[in-house]
């Protein structure tokens, strides 16, 4: 079909064009910003009020929050934490899609049904709270990865996409003698790569970015994850007289937060492209098919 | 055009599945047959049970009076005492207000936008362009909320943060941006923008792509210009979708994001920033009161399963698509 575009047509396209690039340039400057400002010195900083490029470049920022034990504890923490967080939330959604994924399985259905009212209602911050603290999880990393472990729409695509995979390779290898355990190893497994990478992708995200879980479980300073510790750096101050701010804290220079603001993004400024690749198709499954 | 060659795979995929040999001998012998299955559906369903429904059966302790010591089941019942303590309370209309507020500033603001940028970039022929902006446009979503009030803290920090000038600039003042309460709202918008339009347009421009270009063509026969065919052909094409996800923003509405708002609050701007998700951390976990900060969540949950109902219902009398 060939568009036969009218003078206005070529303004309207033009000024879009603009319009939208410009969107995108606006969305990254505080990236641009705060990646030139964490290698500028406080002097720059102060005195430049917007920049992308430091005069006078320095990796004084870094060498500090790296030098602090608090900073490369929580780094390290979390790192950890995100690791052994993504292994345990993608086994536990991959066991359970499986199993589910079989349409003679009595009480799929009523399971699923579950699952499904689980994403429209959910106990709340108290009680989850409340079960966290009988299970004796408080000031423990599992309290980070547990609550959330199974995400019931991870579930729901990976159980469809085990569905779509061809019957036939399942009988050949019952046909030789697996199990079922056998074939979601040996058979569905590798040939779920890609998805499972997404969706471990998405959990780390998850793990990572989570702030609320850490706040509310752990109160030990020495536990805190980076988003928290990126907290205490970056507000001014206990304003909240919430306790969660350590009384001994003196706010640091502002070169050591954009230092640390550009450590907590990183990690998912590198993966955000395989992110990228197929978050669109995963979003649109899921809300395609439910 | 595939769902049903989809469907269709999947259930001969169910058929070619070695059905149970004794389905009227019952439950046992089908246990027996699929035990690796259920073995492996077990942590799951372990995980549902304790940590999704777990919960919900703790929701009761809205209408008890929670003594840690005498666990949720020990605690004695109270009825709706802790929902009229609430209604009867000064902060009860100050936290509705509050909510609604900035659900509405978002609902008018920030859902709007998002179809207008996936407007734009529909009509872009240039895949190019499309594909960076759309590119550069996601990646707020993925960053968190801390992240993003990390950046806020230093882009309008007091006298050299580079968007604390701007904005008194282009107003001749000299407020304290995050804490004056004038400036919470168009912050939190802002923030709610910044981050979340561009992930939001991913849904819309999938809609899009399904209007029928057909009618593209006869419009442009029928003399129809650029901004006629996007508001005769474009935005019908895409209503029922327009209206799903207002059905589901407005469920949303008063979940304010406990995160966004806990890290903007400060001493300063409490009158404003308070609302229904951080006051049941403030008066729950930092103050202890479980039962009332219950009864306040369950509240907020119930309103918006009757929102997100009433909106259903609204929408399918008027004569247009519904959620359910």
């Amino acid at each position: 079909m060939k568009i036969h575009n009218t003078r206005g047509g070529r303004i309207f396209d033009a000024a879009n064009y603009v319009f939208l690039s410009l969107i995108g340039i606006i969305t990254l400057l505080p990236f641009i910003y705060v990646i030139a400002g964490s290698f500028a010195n406080e002097a720059e900083i102060t005195r430049r009020a917007f920049f992308v490029w430091p005069e006078q470049f320095t990796l004084g920022a870094y060498e500090y929050i790296f030098s602090t034990p608090a900073f490369t504890r929580a780094l390290i923490t979390t790192v950890l934490v995100t690791l052994v967080g993504t292994l345990v939330q993608l086994i536990l959604t991959v066991t359970m899609a499986y199993p589910l994924a079989k349409k003679n399985l009595r009480g799929r259905k009523l399971i699923m049904s579950l699952v499904v009212f689980a994403m429209v209602f959910s106990g709340g911050m108290i009680p989850t709270f409340l079960l966290v603290k009988d299970l004796g999880l408080l000031n423990s990393y599992w309290a980070l990865i547990l609550p959330a472990a199974i995400n019931p729409f991870s579930l729901i695509i990976i159980k469809n996409f085990f569905q779509e995979l061809p019957a036939e390779l399942e009988e050949s290898a019952k046909m030789d003698g697996a199990t079922e355990i056998g074939i979601l190893w040996r058979i569905l497994l590798p040939l779920s790569k890609p998805v499972l990478a997404t969706f471990a992708l998405f959990y780390a995200v998850g793990i990572w970015n989570d702030f609320m879980s850490p706040l509310l479980y752990l109160s030990d300073n020495n536990m805190w994850t980076l988003q928290m510790y990126l907290r205490q750096v970056t507000a001014a101050s206990d304003l909240l007289g919430t306790g969660n701010v350590d009384p001994t804290y003196i706010p640091p220079e502002q070169g050591i937060k954009f230092a640390v603001i550009v450590v907590a993004t990183l990690p998912i400024l590198i993966f955000y492209p395989f992110l990228q690749k197929h978050f669109a198709k995963g979003m649109l499954i899921g809300s395609v098919k439910g | 055009m595939t769902a049903p060659v989809v469907e269709a795979k999947a259930s001969e995929r169910a058929a070619t599945l070695p059905p149970a040999p004794a389905r009227r001998r019952g439950f046992a012998v089908h246990f027996a047959h699929y035990k690796w299955l259920y073995l492996l559906l077990l942590p799951g369903v372990l995980y549902f049970a304790v940590f999704r429904y777990g919960p919900m059966y703790g929701v009761s302790i809205a209408f008890k009076d929670y003594v840690p010591f005498l666990g949720v089941n020990g605690s004695p019942w109270v009825g709706v005492t802790n929902f009229t303590d609430f209604f009867a309370n000064p902060d009860f209309p100050r936290l509705l207000g509050n909510t609604l507020i900035l659900a509405f500033l978002n609902l008018g603001i920030a859902f709007p936008l998002t179809i207008i940028l996936a407007l734009l970039l529909n009509e872009v022929r240039l895949s190019v362009l499309k594909r960076t902006v759309q590119t550069l446009v996601y990646i707020p979503h993925f960053l968190s909320w801390t992240i993003v009030a990390s950046l806020s803290f230093l882009l309008f920090a007091l006298d050299i943060g580079p968007l604390f000038q701007f904005v008194n600039g282009l107003f001749g003042t000299n407020v304290d941006i995050l804490s004056d309460p004038n400036w919470f709202r168009p912050l939190i918008v802002l923030q709610e923008i910044w981050k979340n339009t561009g992930w939001g347009t991913i849904i819309f421009l999938a809609a899009l792509a399904t209007v029928d270009q057909d009618q593209y063509e006869a419009a442009i026969i029928d003399g129809a210009g650029r901004f006629r065919r996007v508001w005769h052909i474009t935005l019908p094409g895409i209503r029922s979708t327009i209206i799903v996800m207002l059905i589901l923003a407005i469920g949303q509405m008063l979940n304010t994001g406990f995160e966004q708002i806990y890290l903007m609050t400060n001493a300063l701007n409490r009158s404003v920033a308070d609302v229904f998700d951080t006051y049941v951390y403030f008066v729950g976990i930092t103050q202890g009161a479980y039962s009332y900060s219950t009864a306040v969540g369950l509240f907020k949950s119930l309103v918006g399963i009757v929102l997100i109902f009433g909106t259903n219902w609204l929408s399918k009398r008027f004569n247009q698509s519904g959620l359910f």
